[in-house]
């Protein structure tokens, strides 16, 4: 074999494509033939997920919701994914990825406590395999190193699952939680949902790499680059990766080619200081719900009715959940000093009695 | 009983966790095959095998965030950070990470990992191995930070330390890992965190200290002693949370107190057990609080150690200079 000075890596990496913006299966060996259910059931959560946001931007301006960040654009990205992990696959989330952490089981009720604020929030149910949502952009990429050692260890045939943004590629963390992942050979799947802006950094100037994908290459994993607004391909891509995974053939680095059409989040950033209308107009054209909708409705398996029932039951759960959220007791400094450790030192203890009594006025 | 050196302490108290607890994971750089970089782990990869005692890439980050993973499935980690100059790179994945993992999952889940590092001056070590970092986590809650100076307290602390339930960071002093023996029991014993330890009975001044200045303040002590100046000393034993009620004992008794730590001024917990004492003992007190510390520079290259590292003299002279006020 000759080795050509010119040679680079971009090659390997095409965007895998299923499902075109048509709505028409482009490439039949990687379709992953999802039954008649699932694909409604799919199709069920990206509608449900886009009226929730809908919902949540409106309640946060109202001032009803506090921290929150917009997902509309990648719910495929995030759903699609989401869809091909079991119940008891633990989920490192980020910030944006309150849907994934839903679907995998969390009460509506926990995501609103968390976006104002309340501990309640990060409470995680008993059979819910997630953690909190994640702050720091890429902490969640060592953690998910951890987390699936201790599947490997204890012999579990589950993956941990971890979602982060393109930016989160450029930190220390990401090649870290990726490079201990490969080096222990443990089953993680890391999904980088590149969405073009880190807030208003483009992609472009996050790195000399034409895909994010192929940064999987360092770490001696593997990478995947898929159209991030294509339910299947994210679909297929997410399930092989959790095969593999299981089957002891390692972690994989998954990029979605996605977009989110709102701003960074709702805490006054305003995308039209960084992005063009065209910009927005192009990848509003790839909906992952419009194709997806298209596809369904050929099928037979779609119609209007069905998705008016789906609006109405994501507006009559949002309802509830809000109401169960106005009902949570307000939290307090005593709480929070509770849950600083298992045995309250004494200057917490003093300071417990301190708040105790500012509180019983 | 038998004698053992402090490293000796800690590998014996590592062995009794990695035996009486499955759950119990032991890892960090060089810490497998080849024992540890001080040998902390020596012979622990052979008796445990790689699934419990393990090496892991050299990043500081990635370690602690593979021990914040790990519990998730229940695991105990016992972490090493090689040298605890190197925790800086180990910031987000301890202080933003473990230390809020009980807060911010309504105390749902919570990060029982141990994080063992070597620090301290006095051994002649190349740049960012030997700082007294300890204030940084002082000012963290979340944590506890515990610095055995014996033998017999590193196996009893670091036994409490792997069973307690809350991130504990436990730094073992270079400069007494071989400098000298002790009686250490056999079985498993514990140390209560958080309690400190009075170690030298006195009338005369308390002295407040910890790490290897507990040996430096002893010396001083019994240079004072010569002269008629009879010193309490206390080792904190734990920096995080302070032990105030002890100090408070001593201080009402003697009625002078000198703090006495390796880090500079403005590092450490001197500034704390000062400001604890001030709140609850001043009217006990016929002097201010002494503060014998290193200057407020960066931790020196390894020729300037002798000079910049506190000595017993430098505590002889404050308490002098405090009981004489």
């Amino acid at each position: 074999m000759t080795t050509n000075l010119e040679q680079t890596i971009e090659e390997q990496f095409e965007t895998l494509q299923i499902l075109n913006v048509k709505g028409e299966i482009v490439n039949k060996s990687a379709d992953p033939q999802l039954s008649d259910d699932e694909l409604k059931e799919l199709m069920k959560r990206m509608v449900y997920t886009r009226i929730w946001d809908q919902r949540a931007i409106s309640l946060n301006r109202q001032g009803r919701l506090g921290f929150y960040a917009p997902v509309a654009g990648q719910e495929a990205s995030m759903l699609a994914s989401e869809f091909a992990m079991e119940k008891e696959d633990w989920l490192l989330p980020s910030y944006r990825d309150i849907p994934q952490m839903v679907w995998h089981g969390l009460p509506l009720v926990k995501t609103f406590l968390y976006s104002r604020g309340h501990f309640e929030g990060g409470k995680i149910p008993d059979d819910v395999y997630t953690l909190m949502p994640q702050i720091i952009i890429a902490a969640q990429c060592t953690q998910t190193a951890g987390v699936a050692l201790g599947l490997k260890k204890r012999g579990k045939k589950n993956v941990a699952f971890t979602y982060f943004g393109d930016g989160a590629t450029s930190q220390g963390d990401f090649y870290e939680g990726l490079n201990f992942a490969g080096a222990f050979n443990v089953p993680a799947v890391f999904i980088s949902q590149n969405n073009r802006f880190a807030i208003s950094v483009p992609v472009e100037k996050q790195s000399a790499t034409k895909t994010l994908a192929q940064k999987a290459v360092a770490a001696g994993i593997k990478g995947i680059q898929v159209d991030g607004m294509d339910p299947l391909a994210v679909y297929a891509a997410a399930k092989n990766a959790r095969e593999r995974a299981i089957n002891g053939e390692g972690p994989t680095l998954i990029e979605t080619l996605t977009y989110r059409y709102g701003p960074h989040t709702m805490a006054g950033d305003d995308p039209t200081r960084y992005r063009t209308e065209d910009l927005d107009s192009e990848w509003e054209l790839k909906d992952p719900l419009v194709r997806f909708r298209i596809y369904l409705e050929n099928k037979g398996l779609w119609s209007k009715e069905i998705e008016d029932e789906v609006v109405e039951t994501a507006k009559e759960d949002i309802k509830k959940a809000l109401k169960e959220a106005d009902q949570i007791p307000k939290q307090k400094v005593s709480d929070l000093i509770n849950n600083m450790y298992e045995n309250l030192p004494q200057n917490l203890q003093e300071q417990l009695e301190e708040y105790r009594k500012k509180e019983s006025k | 009983m038998a004698q053992m050196t402090m490293i000796q302490a800690i590998t014996d108290a590592l062995r009794t966790e990695l035996k009486r607890d499955e759950n119990v994971l032991v890892f960090g750089e060089d810490v497998g095959k080849n024992g540890g970089v001080f040998r902390a782990t020596e012979g622990l990869f052979d008796e445990f095998g790689e699934e419990r005692v393990f090496d892991t890439p050299l990043a500081e980050s990635g370690i602690g965030g593979l021990a914040l993973g790990l519990t998730m499935e229940n695991y105990r980690p016992v972490m090493e950070i090689q040298f605890f100059g190197f925790v800086f790179e180990a910031m987000d994945s301890v202080a933003a990470q473990m230390a809020r993992l009980r807060y911010r999952s309504g105390g749902k889940y919570n990060a029982p990992v141990t994080i063992r590092s070597p620090f301290g001056g006095g051994v002649k070590t190349p740049e960012l191995h030997a700082d007294s970092l300890e204030g940084l986590f002082y000012q963290t809650p979340g944590v506890k930070v515990v610095i055995p100076s014996t033998p017999y307290d590193a196996k009893g602390l670091l036994i409490a330390s792997i069973r307690d339930n809350d991130p504990v960071i436990f730094l073992e002093h270079m400069k007494l890992y071989r400098s000298f023996r002790g009686e250490v029991p056999e079985e498993a014993y514990t140390i209560e965190l958080g309690k400190a330890n009075v170690v030298r009975e006195g009338k005369d001044l308390t002295i407040i200290t910890y790490g290897a200045m507990v040996k430096t303040s002893l010396k001083a002590a019994e240079l004072l002693a010569k002269e008629n100046i009879d010193v309490e000393v206390i080792d904190l034993r734990t920096v995080n949370p302070i032990d105030v009620d002890t100090i408070v004992q001593s201080i009402e008794k003697t009625n002078h107190a000198v703090v006495v730590q390796e880090a500079q001024k403005q590092a450490g917990v001197a500034s704390a057990v000062i400001a604890e004492i001030n709140d609850r003992a001043i009217l006990s007190l016929e002097a201010p609080v002494g503060r014998v510390t290193a200057p407020d520079t960066v931790f020196p290259f390894a020729a300037a150690e002798n000079v910049w590292l506190p000595n017993e003299k430098d505590v002889v002279e404050k308490v002098k200079a405090t009981l004489n006020y």
